[in-house]
C-alpha cells in the first residue's frame, strides 16, 4: 500500500540525508531494513503509537542543535568495577575504552564481524527488530538497523566477573548518533548490561537481545541530566526457556526521551521485569513504550514505570500485555504510575491487555495522583520540614520501580542521584 | 505548659464551626483527660494544636510555653515540643519506620541547635525503646505502619512519642482497638514519659485507659467547648452515667 504523501515525503527527506554503510555482512540486513523503512514510513503525529508523543524532532534531516553537556560531577557508575566501552557521538573510542577482553564474554565492534563470513551476530542483526513490527510499525528502529555508524556484538558464553559498561559521551553540538548492539546470552550465561551518559545532539540506539534456555541478562541504564537530549531507543529482547531478563532505566529530564522495549517470551518458565523512574522539571517529555509478547508456558512479565513530574513536564506510558494462544499459567503485572507535583505536569497512559489464553493471572493499573496530603501533615507532624518531607514521600513514590534494580550498590547509586535531583529543586 | 485561650475554629472549605470557645490550660508534670461525646471536637483540637492544613482559627490563641502555637509550621511546632499520636495513624508506603523516626529525630534535633544522634545510637535507643513497647525488629523494617493491626499502629505512635521525647504529648484515642495487655503497654509507655517537664493531654472514650494513667484533671468537651472540669471523679461519672446528666446541668 503506499504511503500518504505527506509520510512518503518525510521518509524521503529524512533518507536524502542518510547514507547505507558499504559493511559487508550486515549489508544485507541493512537493505531489508531499509526496505521495511519505506514501507513504513517514518512516524507521523497522526499514528496512534506517536499520539502522545511527536516524533518531528526525532525525523528532521539535521538533528537540532544541542549544547554538550559537562557533568561536573562523577558521573553514574562511576565507582562500579565494570569493562567499559566508550562512544562519542556514536562512534566507538578505543582509546577511552578498556580492552574488550573479559572473561566469558567475547565483544566485537559490528563493523568488524563484517568480515567474517559465519558469526552468531548474523543471525540476531536486525532480526529481533524485523520481528518486532507487528502489530504496530517501529520504523526508527528498522531506520537504526539499516544506518547504524557503530555498535558492539556481545557473545556471552560464561559469567563475566564484572558488567559491561557503555558509556556514551556527547562532544558534537550537531551530533546525529545511531547505535546498534546485539548481546547473545548462551545457555546459563549471566551478565549485567550498563549503559549512562549523554550521547549526542540526537540519538538513535537499538539493542538486540537474545537469550538463551536458562541465560540472564541485567541491564541498568541512566540518562541523565542531558536536558537538551533528543533520543530514541529500542531494546528488542527474546528470551528462551527458563531465561531471565531484568531491566531498569533511570531517566531524568531531557527535552525528548522515547524509549522502547519490545519482549518476546519464547521459552517456557522464563522471566521478564522491565521497569523505570523517571523524573521532570520543565518542560521535558519521557515515553516509555512497553510490549511484551507471552508465547509460553509458565512465563512472568512485570512492567514497573513511576515517573515524577513538575514543572510541565510529560509522561507517556504505553504499555501492552500480549498473552498468545496456549500460553497457559502466564502471570503478568504491570503497574505504571505518576506523582504530579504540580498542575502544570501531565501523565499519558495507555494500559492494554490482550489475552488469548485461559488460564492467566494478568493485573495492570495505572494511577496519577499529587503528594499525599495527609502522609505529608503526619511527617511533619513529627518534625520533617516540608521539603524534606516532600522529597521523602517522592522517593518512597520511585522505590518500587528502583526495587526492581537487584545489584543493591546500583540500586543505592541510583537512589543517591534521585535524592541529588531533589535536592537541587526549591 | 500548654495554653488554649476561646479558641475559635471553623473549617476553611465550609461554613462550619467546630471549636466554639475552647478555654483549656495544661501545666508542666500534669496529666489531663478529655472526654466527650463522638463528634464533639476533640480531635479538631489536637489537629489545629498541630498544625493541621483544612481549619481556620477565626478567634482565640494558643500558645506552647509562651510561644504562638498557631503561627508555627507543623514541623516547628514538633521542633517546638509538641507531639501528637493520632486517632488514625497513617501509613506511608515506601517510608521504612525506621528512616522515619530517624529523619523526624534528627529533623527535630537540627531545628533547636542540637547535634544529630549517630546511626548506631540511634539504633541502639530504638531498639530498647521498641522492646518495652514489644515492638519486633521486623516492624521497625517495615514501611510505616503498612500493615500493622491497629494495635500495632498505636503501639508505634507510642513508641515515637518515647523517642522524640516532647514536652507536650496529645494522645487521641490511643486506647481504642488495643487489646487489655497492649492497653497496659501504652499505658507503662507514657507512665514512663512522665516527669516534671512534660504535660500530657490525653483524649479518651474510657476510664479504663485512665486507671492505667492516672490523670490530675478531667474535662468534658461537647459541641466545641469545654463544658466541665473536675478530677478523675469525673471520668468516673461518665463511665457510669454517659454524658446525659452532665449536659443537662449545664444547659
Ligand atoms: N474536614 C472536615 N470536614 C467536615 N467535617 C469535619 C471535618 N473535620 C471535622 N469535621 C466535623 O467536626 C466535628 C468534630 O469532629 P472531631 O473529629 O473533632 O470529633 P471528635 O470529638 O474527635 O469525635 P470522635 O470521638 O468520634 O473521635 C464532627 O461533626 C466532624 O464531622
Ligand atoms: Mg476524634
Amino acid at each position: 500500500m503506499a504511503l500518504p504523501a505527506q509520510k512518503q515525503t518525510a521518509t524521503e527527506a529524512l533518507l536524502s540525508s542518510l547514507h547505507l554503510p558499504e559493511a559487508g555482512c550486515t549489508r544485507a540486513a541493512r537493505e531489508a531494513a531499509l526496505a521495511r523503512l519505506r514501507e513504513m514510513g517514518v512516524p507521523g503525529r497522526r499514528d496512534e503509537y506517536w499520539k502522545y508523543t511527536r516524533p518531528d524532532s526525532l525525523i528532521t534531516p539535521d538533528a537540532p542543535r544541542a549544547a554538550t553537556f559537562e557533568a561536573g560531577e562523577p558521573m553514574m557508575f562511576d565507582a562500579v568495577d565494570r569493562l567499559k566501552i566508550v562512544f562519542v557521538d556514536g562512534v566507538f573510542d578505543p582509546e577511552a575504552s578498556d580492552p574488550l577482553e573479559l572473561e566469558g564474554v567475547q565483544i566485537e565492534r559490528i563493523e568488524d564481524i563484517c568480515c567474517k563470513d559465519i558469526h552468531w551476530a548474523k543471525d540476531l542483526y536486525g532480526v529481533l527488530e524485523a520481528r518486532g513490527h507487528t502489530p504496530v510499525p517501529r520504523p526508527l528502529a528498522a531506520l537504526n538497523t539499516a544506518f547504524a555508524a557503530d555498535g558492539v556484538a556481545i557473545h556471552v558464553t560464561g559469567t563475566p566477573s564484572k558488567p559491561i559498561s557503555l558509556i556514551y559521551q556527547h562532544a558534537s553540538e550537531t551530533s546525529d548518533a545511531i547505535l546498534h548492539h546485539v548481546i547473545r546470552v548462551e545457555s546459563g550465561a549471566v551478565v549485567t548490561v550498563l549503559e549512562n551518559g549523554p550521547a549526542a545532539s540526537r540519538f538513535n540506539k537499538c539493542m538486540e537481545i537474545d537469550i538463551a534456555d536458562g541465560g540472564t541478562l541485567h541491564h541498568v541504564r541512566a540518562q541523565g541530566r542531558d536536558h537538551e537530549r533528543r533520543a530514541v531507543t529500542h531494546m528488542f529482547t527474546r528470551l528462551g526457556e527458563g531465561s531471565v531478563y531484568k531491566s531498569f532505566t533511570l531517566t531524568v529530564n531531557g527535552v525528548l526521551t522515547r524509549n522502547e522495549q519490545v519482549v518476546e517470551l519464547t521459552g517456557d518458565d522464563a522471566v521478564a521485569h522491565v521497569a523505570g523512574a523517571c523524573v521532570g522539571d520543565g518542560d521535558f517529555l519521557h515515553d516509555d513504550t512497553v510490549f511484551i509478547t507471552h508465547d509460553a508456558v509458565g512465563c512472568e512479565s512485570r512492567q514497573v514505570f513511576k515517573k515524577v513530574l513538575r514543572n510541565g513536564a510529560t509522561g507517556v506510558f504505553q504499555g501492552k500485555i500480549l498473552v498468545k494462544p496456549g500460553a497457559q499459567k502466564t502471570d503478568g503485572y504491570q503497574i505504571s504510575q505518576s506523582l504530579l507535583l504540580d498542575d502544570d505536569s501531565q501523565f499519558l497512559a495507555k494500559p492494554e491487555l490482550e489475552i488469548y489464553a485461559d488460564d492467566v493471572a494478568c493485573s495492570h493499573g495505572s494511577t496519577s495522583g499529587a503528594i499525599d496530603e495527609t502522609a505529608l501533615f503526619y511527617l511533619r507532624s513529627r518534625g520533617v520540614p516540608l521539603k524534606e518531607a516532600t522529597d521523602l514521600l517522592t522517593l518512597a513514590f520511585l522505590a518500587e520501580a528502583v526495587d526492581e534494580v537487584e545489584d543493591k550498590s546500583l540500586a543505592e547509586d541510583i537512589v543517591s542521584r534521585l535524592e541529588g535531583w531533589l535536592a537541587r529543586r526549591s | 505548659m500548654l495554653e488554649i485561650k476561646n479558641l475559635h475554629v471553623k473549617l476553611e472549605e465550609e461554613d462550619k464551626q467546630i471549636l466554639k470557645g475552647v478555654d483549656l490550660t495544661v501545666e508542666a508534670g500534669k496529666v489531663h483527660a478529655i472526654m466527650g461525646p463522638n463528634g464533639s471536637g476533640k480531635s479538631t483540637l489536637s489537629y489545629v494544636l498541630s498544625g493541621r492544613d483544612g481549619y481556620e482559627v477565626t478567634e482565640g490563641s494558643a500558645q506552647l510555653e509562651g510561644v504562638d502555637l498557631l503561627e508555627m509550621e507543623p514541623e516547628e511546632r514538633a521542633a517546638a515540643g509538641l507531639f501528637l499520636a493520632f486517632q488514625y495513624p497513617v501509613e506511608i508506603p515506601g517510608v521504612g519506620n525506621m528512616t522515619f523516626l530517624r529523619t523526624a529525630l534528627n529533623a527535630q534535633r537540627k531545628a533547636r541547635g542540637e547535634e544529630e544522634l549517630s546511626a548506631a545510637d540511634f539504633l541502639k535507643e530504638v531498639r530498647a525503646k521498641a522492646k518495652t513497647l514489644k515492638i519486633d525488629a521486623d516492624m521497625l523494617k517495615r514501611p510505616v505502619n503498612v500493615g500493622f493491626s491497629g494495635g500495632e499502629k498505636k503501639r508505634n505512635e507510642i513508641l515515637q512519642m518515647a523517642m522524640l521525647e516532647p514536652k507536650m504529648c496529645i494522645l487521641d484515642e490511643t486506647d481504642s482497638g488495643l487489646d487489655v495487655d497492649a492497653m497496659k503497654l501504652v499505658a507503662e509507655g507514657v507512665n514512663a514519659l512522665r516527669d516534671a517537664g512534660r504535660g500530657f493531654l490525653v483524649i479518651t472514650h474510657y476510664q479504663r485507659l485512665l486507671d492505667h494513667i492516672k490523670p490530675d484533671v478531667v474535662h468534658i468537651m461537647a459541641d466545641g467547648r469545654i463544658i466541665k472540669t473536675g478530677g478523675p471523679e469525673l471520668a468516673l461519672e461518665v463511665e457510669n452515667n454517659g454524658y446525659a446528666d452532665i449536659l443537662a446541668e449545664v444547659n
